[in-house]
This record gives C-alpha cells, structure tokens and sequence, in this order.
C-alpha cells in the first residue's frame, strides 16, 4: 500500500497524515501541490490545514492546483481518495464530493473530541475547524441517505458544528471518494487519545479489495 | 513651546543631547527615528537592565541563554526545546483581535529564528471583569486572534491562562509563549558576521503598518499630515507566515544560513543594527531594494516599519542564488538589501545616496540605563469591589469561587485552539496541570506551564512572584516534569513612578531568588512597563513559563481524580490564608502583604510528587491553587464526573480556621489521589502527607468543623463551567 499526501502551502495535519498512513501499513508520501506526478501511489490523502491561507473561502483555491488535477483524474479512474477537514473542503470545492461545509453555527473554531457513527461501530476522534457545518439542500441529503453516501454522522448530543443531520462525512456515488470534517490522523495513538482513526484508513484502504 | 521631534518621540532632552554627542552633530530624520526607537525601553530595557542582571542565566542544560530571539535548552539525543514569552499588551488593548494574533506571530518567528520547528503556543492573558462591555470585547478578540493565527499557521495552543481583575481593564495584557523543539547542529545565532556576506529580507513585503511612534516624525517633520493617522497596529497573514516559516526551516536545514534574526518591534531598525551589534561587524541597508507594499515610502518609514512576517537572514555572497530559489518555491519575498561590513556602522543607503549612518555601538548600547527609584508605597494602593454576598454559607461561597472568570474552566477560550495538531500534544488542556508533550525525537517528552497571580504578586511583589515560580514547578511535578529553564515576561505600570518601580524591583528580586533556590535558569525574557490606566497601574504581572523534562508522557498524572474509592491526600507545607486570595477580593477585603513562602520545602514536595508520578504510583495530582482546597478538590471532581468526601480537620491541626483550610491559599499544596498506603509511604525527608478522604459519590463533601459543605457535583460543574455564558452575554 502506497499513500501519497497532497501538501499544499497552508497545509497543516499533512506530517500527522503521513505518520498516520505509515501507522495504518505501507509507505507514504508527500505530493507538492504544483506537481501532477502520483505514480505509483495507490490512495490519496488530502489533509487539514488552511490550504492558501483558505482566504475567499475554504478550500476555493486548492481546487485549481495541479495536484487537485491529478487526484481528479485519480479519483475519476476509481482511486481510492481521503478528504480530512481541509481536505473534505477541497473535494467538495472540487465537486468531487456532494454539498459544503459552512461557517459553524457557533462562528467560531471548536476543537474537541467527539463521538462518530460509521457503519455500527463508534469512533472517539477529535474535530477541530471553523467551517464544518455540513449542508447541502433536503433533496440531495434524502439522495445521499438513500444511496448509502452518508459514511460518518456526529453521535447524538456530539455535531460540534451544526451539520445538518449531524452528517460528519460523505463519500461520493462510487464509494471511492471519501471525505469527514474530524481528524482520523490524529486519533491514531493512544498517547495522544484514541487509536480510533486508524479505523477510517482501514476504511479507505479497503476500498481497494 | 515649539516642538521639540525627539521628546515627541519618547527621547529625553539629555538622552538627545547624548546622541548629538556620539554623532558629532544633528542627527536627521532617519537617524532620530532610529535613535527614538532603539533608545526605548521596549528595545533598550533602560529601566529594567540593571535589574535583570539579578537573574541566573546558566545552567548545564542551557543551550541559548538572554540575547538570543529565545532560549533554549537541551533535551538529549542532539536535540534542544527552544521557548520564550513575549507581550503584545498595548496593541491588543487597541486591536484584540489583530494584537493578539500579531504576538502569536512575533513570538512564533523568535523561536523558528533559531531553527527550532514550533510546537505548542500557550497564552496569559489578563482582562479587567467581564461584566464591563469592554473587557468582553477584548477577551473575545483576543481569543479569536491567538485562535486564528495558531490554529491556521499549524501550531498547537496547549495552555495558558486567563484572569480577570479591574486594574487590567483598561490595559489588558497578553503574553504569548512559543516553544520549538531544534537539532542542535543545525539552530544559529542571531549575530551577523562575515563582512561582505550579502544580507537578504526574507518573507512579506514591507508597508506603512506598525510605524508607531516614528508617525509622530512624519507630521513633525515632513508634514504629511494623513499618513500620521494610519493605524498602529500590525496585520498579521499566518498563511505568510507559515510559507516564511518552512522557508526558513528549509533554509536552515541546507546550511544556507549564516545567521536569521525575525523582525519584530523597530522592524529593520531593530534587527539590522542588533544583528551587526551582537556579531561587532557594521551593516549597509538600501531601503530602495526593501519591496513595498505602497509606493513612495519614505526612508525612515521602511526602516521603522512593523509589517509582519519577515525575517533577516546573513548569507554568503555564492549561496544568495540557492537562497533567493527556496524562497520562491515557497511563494514567499527574498531580497538581497544589503551587506556586511567592517565599518562599525549601521548605514540607511536609498540608491547611492546615504540617507543615514550611525555607529551601532551607539544605536545598541549607547542608551543610558537608569537606577529606578523605588519606594514601597503606604498599604494597598488598588481598590477593592465587593461581589460575595455578606453571611454565604460554605456551600454558596465555593459555588462563587468556582464561578469567578479567573477560577472557572477555561473550556470555553481553549475549545476555539486547535491543541492536537502535530501529534505531539499527550495532555490536552485542563486535562493535567502541565501541558505535556511527546519528543519522539530525543525519545523524551516536556511538560509546559505558564502562571503568574498578578493580584497576589500586588499584594507582596517579592512573595508573589517567588509563588509564580512555584506554581510553575508544582504543575511541572503534577506531570512527572523535572524544570530545565524559565521566561517570563515582566508587565508592569510606569517605573518612573515609586510604587511600579518597588513592585519591579522587589519581583525580580524574587524571581531571582526562587529560580536560585530552585536550580531553574532564566534562558530568555522580556519587560512590558508602563502599563497604567486612569486609576493607575496595572496589578504587577510577572509571567513565568517554564518548561520541564519527563521521560515517558504517558506517565503524566492527569488533575481529576480517577476511580471510585481511591484516597485523597493534601502532600505538601501547604499553610493557606485568606491574605490576596480570590475570596479575599470576593469580600472587597484585599490588603498588602503575604506570608513568605518556603522555597525549599515546596521544592522537596514537587521532587516527591515528580518521583512518585514517575513511578506510577498516584492516579491524580493536582496543585492547589485559586479558591484554595474547596476549589482543587472540586476541579479534580468535576473531571472526573465523581463526587469526593473529604475531612480538613488533619490541616486545621497546622493552625488554620475552618475557613482558610477551605478557600485559603498559598504555595506547596497538591491533592493527591491514589492507592491510600502508596500516598501514605510519600511521607519522608520532611514532605508531609495529609489523609482527607476518598474519591466517590455524587457531591462533593468537606468536612470543616463549623464550616462544613456538601454541594451537589452537577451545581459544582454548572459555576465552573460558567465562563462561556460571562463571555457571551451581551451588554445588559
């Protein structure tokens, strides 16, 4: 298994991705956002931070880069792709993934743990981020339910942001395409918390079988 | 009277008459600017340098002591923690938001000058109350700034702390701390050397933004009158920042660097001459290559600007080309504006005309520095406001400590910082008394913690600030932390007043004297005076930053207790008074004075705490601090969601009423939690160990003779985590 990670100027989380890759097995590296070069690179990951400052809005910019070109290209073959934070932002900018992610409800940055759903399992990962409150209009939401695209929602009384049915992540129709506003990277070593996020790179990684 | 440029200016007639004389002549307008700004005593420390010299400096550890952009000291393996703090009191005061981002940068680009990678940012902030529109209006910017600028440039905020008190409601203070961790091969200096060497501006490009002081000049002096009106304060980009910050990490990590240095207050001024005075070279600056975001900068204008994120860097002449292409991979300016020299002087060139030449030595040092002259003034000269209802019971007065902004959790400011990010962040914030991180690179961790009680260093200076210090080793032994080195920052009012001047004098005094007795060294600092309002100064606030060293961060004791049926023990000569504590002020009875505290006896306590963390041996430690006993006991319960039932009678024994066991303070206290006989085997070379009870229940129960209490965990919780609804109401 090989990971490539999109670093942008502005990225954050993108050495914690790497680690976090390395953790959940195989190599990884990272793929400079003016370089179209992903050879040999088996999933993707686009991570958190404040790519170009995310000044106009999140993830606006990051889209027309080269490295968002070729994990276009990467995803639209079927590769398998990972969205953290910034990263969902960008796919979702990127129309990679459905909806947005708007200014939270309480307008300002929240950083803490929370509790997410994903296919019956539970997960403790924290979120961090100023613009996570995901939206998209009640039809696409109904779609994206019926589809199964709904991947991870907030545990009652856990939506640190106002996300409309506490929707934390959402994978596109294929089900290659994979994006979440809290941070599995930094959930994967007990010291720090929780190893609950080496789960959402399983996730991923499987999608490859 | 006709106008007098440099009293304009903050220069002292005889301080002019001084630089006329080391000059030979007038100085022009440049030359004064420069003058006014290095000569001040945010650059020159002439008030305070004499009194630094009292501070200990070295230590075997000790990497980078004062003079540097910051200290640093070694963590093993070929590796050193850098840190510093540093103010950005009277900007924030104008501009929260804006002010308190900008210092995160300031102090940021201290520590990455170095080479060190920042890791964690942690914040001392100090507000008047929150029932003043006002001080809601800076806590939140502030807030919102120190957020914005850490959390999008990538850096963890991992602690602070945050009071509320009247004297700072006019000049709010905030302190920012920066620690980085660097190899040791490869950190540098800040001295330029090598004449020749080209010198190039790295990062943003340069505006008429910060020009303080000097826009005072421009209307004086060359009448343009609007540009006098521009504003002050610095606008900090952290997406700037960040790209300078990798830059120059690049930079450092290919040893294309002969020496950085960040620009910080005075801009170019400051660096280019502190730079040439700390290698004894002189150096050439042509303003006409500084790149400007407005056209038609004047000279001085360039030289005094305080635009942010830029860093001066000495390069050898062959290695310009490489440096010049790192910057541009990160998108970022690099400009060669000058050279070294062996002139001895610090020359503002515009093209080929000379715009400005003065000797470093005296730009740098040429600043008389002044005795202060102190006088201990006559009892308690801050006022005192009543908040605590006259005849509350026990139960009702621990409910209105834990509610008071300055005990209650800080949940509500540290939820808006991202303080994970870069993995290394073992103790979140509020979860242990020291911020902890991992160092995987010298198999090592650290601990962090930042206090200063400036309502009790106004009290007694001396006493205060030795209990800052305190503070500071008691959350460092909570979490098994060993201390390697100190900062602080110095705020204080205007010490050409008696009164600040004795505050200053004695809490340097003291911080001496702890930091002596405790083996810590004083690795960096910095000293914001004249802090004063309409009613006079601010409370004296030294704030202490100390970083420590434990071998396994996963070993650092958390402060809530843990389990049911686990004993509660007081370890420690802890002998709490109401004198400056915070029921004190509730009452609107605060006085001068404070018991002296036992230097070496609360230094035995934290060594047996550290020992006994290290070994695993306590489930919970947890200094006692603000709102005494009650206040301790009940934060260590709301954590953990479990009651405790505890007896003070064994600390009464030591002298105290009912009353000071319960809400007293004062230094050497920790409540311990854990196996009853393995707290109990603590007890040797003179530490005592006090049984109080055990954790358990849904109240939290504290016998205490005639003051008794029993509060229910929920309305416990409920003041404590008040802070939120203080800070969002809006104005009545």
């Amino acid at each position: 298994m090989r990971w490539g990670v999109v670093q942008f100027p502005g990225s954050c989380d993108e050495r914690d991705a790497l680690h976090a890759c390395e953790l959940a097995g195989g190599e990884a590296r990272l793929v400079w956002h003016e370089s179209r070069d992903l050879d040999g690179i088996d999933a993707i990951v686009v991570p958190g931070g404040f790519s170009y400052g995310d000044y106009l809005r999140a993830g606006s910019i990051a889209r027309f880069s080269p490295a968002m070109e070729a994990v276009a290209e990467f995803a639209a073959a079927g590769g398998p792709v990972l969205g953290i934070c910034n990263g969902f932002q960008v796919l979702c900018e990127t129309d990679l993934l459905p909806g947005a992610l708007l200014v939270n409800e309480s307008l300002r940055f929240v950083c803490r743990q929370v509790e997410l759903q994903v296919a019956g399992e539970t997960l403790s990962i924290p979120a961090k981020h100023g613009e996570g409150r995901y939206w998209a209009p009640e039809a696409m939401l109904d779609e994206l339910e019926s589809n199964g695209q709904v991947a991870f929602r907030y545990a009652p009384g856990h939506n640190p942001n106002g996300s409309l049915r506490d929707i934390a992540g959402v994978r596109n129709e294929a089900g290659n395409v994979l994006g979440l506003m809290p941070h599995p990277e930094h959930a994967v070593d007990a010291m720090t918390g929780s190893t609950d996020g080496l789960r959402v790179f399983e996730f991923v990684a499987g999608a490859l079988a | 009277m006709t106008p007098s440029p440099h009293r304009e200016l903050g220069l002292t007639d005889s301080e002019f008459e001084l630089i006329q004389a080391k000059l030979g002549r007038e100085p022009n307008g440049v030359e004064l600017a420069m003058f006014s700004l290095l000569w001040s005593e945010h650059c020159a420390y002439k008030h305070s340098r004499k009194l630094l010299r009292r501070l200990p400096t070295e230590g075997e550890r000790v990497v980078m002591g004062p003079g540097e952009n910051a200290g640093a000291v070694s963590i093993g393996e070929g590796h050193a923690i850098a840190f510093k703090v540093e103010s950005h009191n009277h900007p924030s005061a104008v501009e929260p938001f804006q002010g308190a981002a900008t210092g995160v940068g300031g102090i940021l680009r201290d520590v990455f000058a170095l080479g060190a990678r920042p890791i964690a940012i942690l914040d001392s902030l100090r507000f008047g109350e929150l029932d003043s529109v006002r001080s809601r209006h800076l806590l939140d910017g502030a807030v919102r700034g120190i957020g914005h600028y850490g959390n999008s440039i990538g850096v963890p905020t991992v602690g602070g702390e945050i009071y509320f008190e009247p004297p700072y409601e006019h000049n709010c203070l905030v302190n920012a701390m920066c620690v980085g961790i660097a190899e040791r091969d490869g950190m540098v200096r800040a001295a330029a050397a090598g004449v020749g060497n080209a010198v190039i501006l790295i990062g943003a490009s340069t505006g008429r933004d910060g020009i303080g002081g000097a826009s005072v000049l421009a209307s004086a002096e060359l009448g343009e009158g609007d540009d006098a009106k521009r504003p002050t304060v610095q606008i900090g980009d952290p997406f700037e920042e960040s790209k300078v910050l990798e830059c120059c990490l690049e930079l450092l990590g290919k040893g294309l660097l002969v020496s950085l240095q960040d620009l910080g207050a005075a801009g170019l001024t400051s660096s280019a001459s502190e730079m040439a005075s700390a290698g004894g070279v002189g150096i050439d600056v042509d303003v006409a290559k500084v790149p400007l975001r407005e056209a038609d900068m004047e000279p001085f204008e360039i030289m005094v600007s305080e635009s942010q994120e830029r860093m001066l860097a000495v390069v050898e002449p062959g290695r310009v080309a490489e440096v010049i292409a790192v910057c541009e991979k990160w998108q970022t300016g690099g400009a060669e504006i000058g050279a070294i020299t062996g002139s001895g002087l610090v020359r503002v060139l515009r093209g080929g005309e000379v715009a400005g030449e003065m000797p470093v030595e005296a730009l740098v040092d040429g600043c008389p520095l002044y005795d202060l002259e102190p006088a201990e003034p006559d009892g308690w000269i801050y006022g005192n406001r009543v908040s605590l209802r006259a005849g509350a019971t026990p139960a009702e007065t621990l409910l209105a400590l834990l509610g008071s902004a300055s005990v209650a959790s800080k949940r509500w400011a540290f939820e808006q910082y991202d303080s994970i990010v870069g993995s290394r962040t073992a103790q979140r914030p509020e979860s242990a008394d020291a911020a902890v991180l991992a160092i995987p690179e010298a198999d090592a961790a650290i601990a962090i913690s930042i206090d200063g009680n400036g309502r009790r260093v106004a009290c007694d200076p001396y006493a205060g600030t030795v209990e800052a210090v305190l503070e500071c080793a008691q959350n460092l032994a909570c979490a098994g932390a060993e201390p390697l080195g100190l900062t602080n920052c110095l705020n204080f009012g205007n010490p050409e007043k008696p009164a600040p001047a004795w505050q200053l004098d004695r809490s340097v005094q003291g911080l001496a004297d702890a930091c002596e007795a405790l083996g810590v060294p004083v690795v960096g600092g910095n000293v914001s005076l004249y802090n004063e309002g309409p009613e006079g100064p601010i409370y004296p606030t030294p704030v202490v930053g100390m970083v420590g060293e434990l071998r396994d961060a996963e070993l650092a004791s958390p402060s809530a207790f843990v389990a049911e049926g686990d004993a509660i023990a007081l370890l420690g000569p802890f002998e709490p008074t109401l004198e400056g504590s915070e029921l004190a002020k509730q009452r609107g009875e605060l006085d001068a004075g404070l018991p002296q505290p036992d230097i070496a006896a609360v230094a035995a306590a934290c060594a047996a705490v550290r020992d006994a963390v290290r070994a695993g041996k306590l489930a919970s430690a947890h200094d006692v601090s603000d709102g005494g006993l009650a206040c301790a006991l009940a934060e260590a319960a709301i954590g953990a969601g479990l009651g405790c039932s505890v007896d003070l009678q064994h600390l009464r024994e030591r002298g105290c009423s009912p009353e000071e066991a319960l809400f007293g303070e004062g230094s050497g206290g920790f409540i311990v939690s854990g196996d009853r006989d393995a707290l109990e085997a603590l007890a040797s070379n003179g530490v005592a160990v006090l049984h109080l009870g055990k954790v358990g229940g849904v109240t939290i129960e504290v016998a205490a003779g005639d003051r008794s209490l029993s509060v229910p965990l929920g309305e416990a919780e409920t003041a404590w985590r008040s802070l939120s609804a203080q800070a969002e109401r809006n104005p009545a």
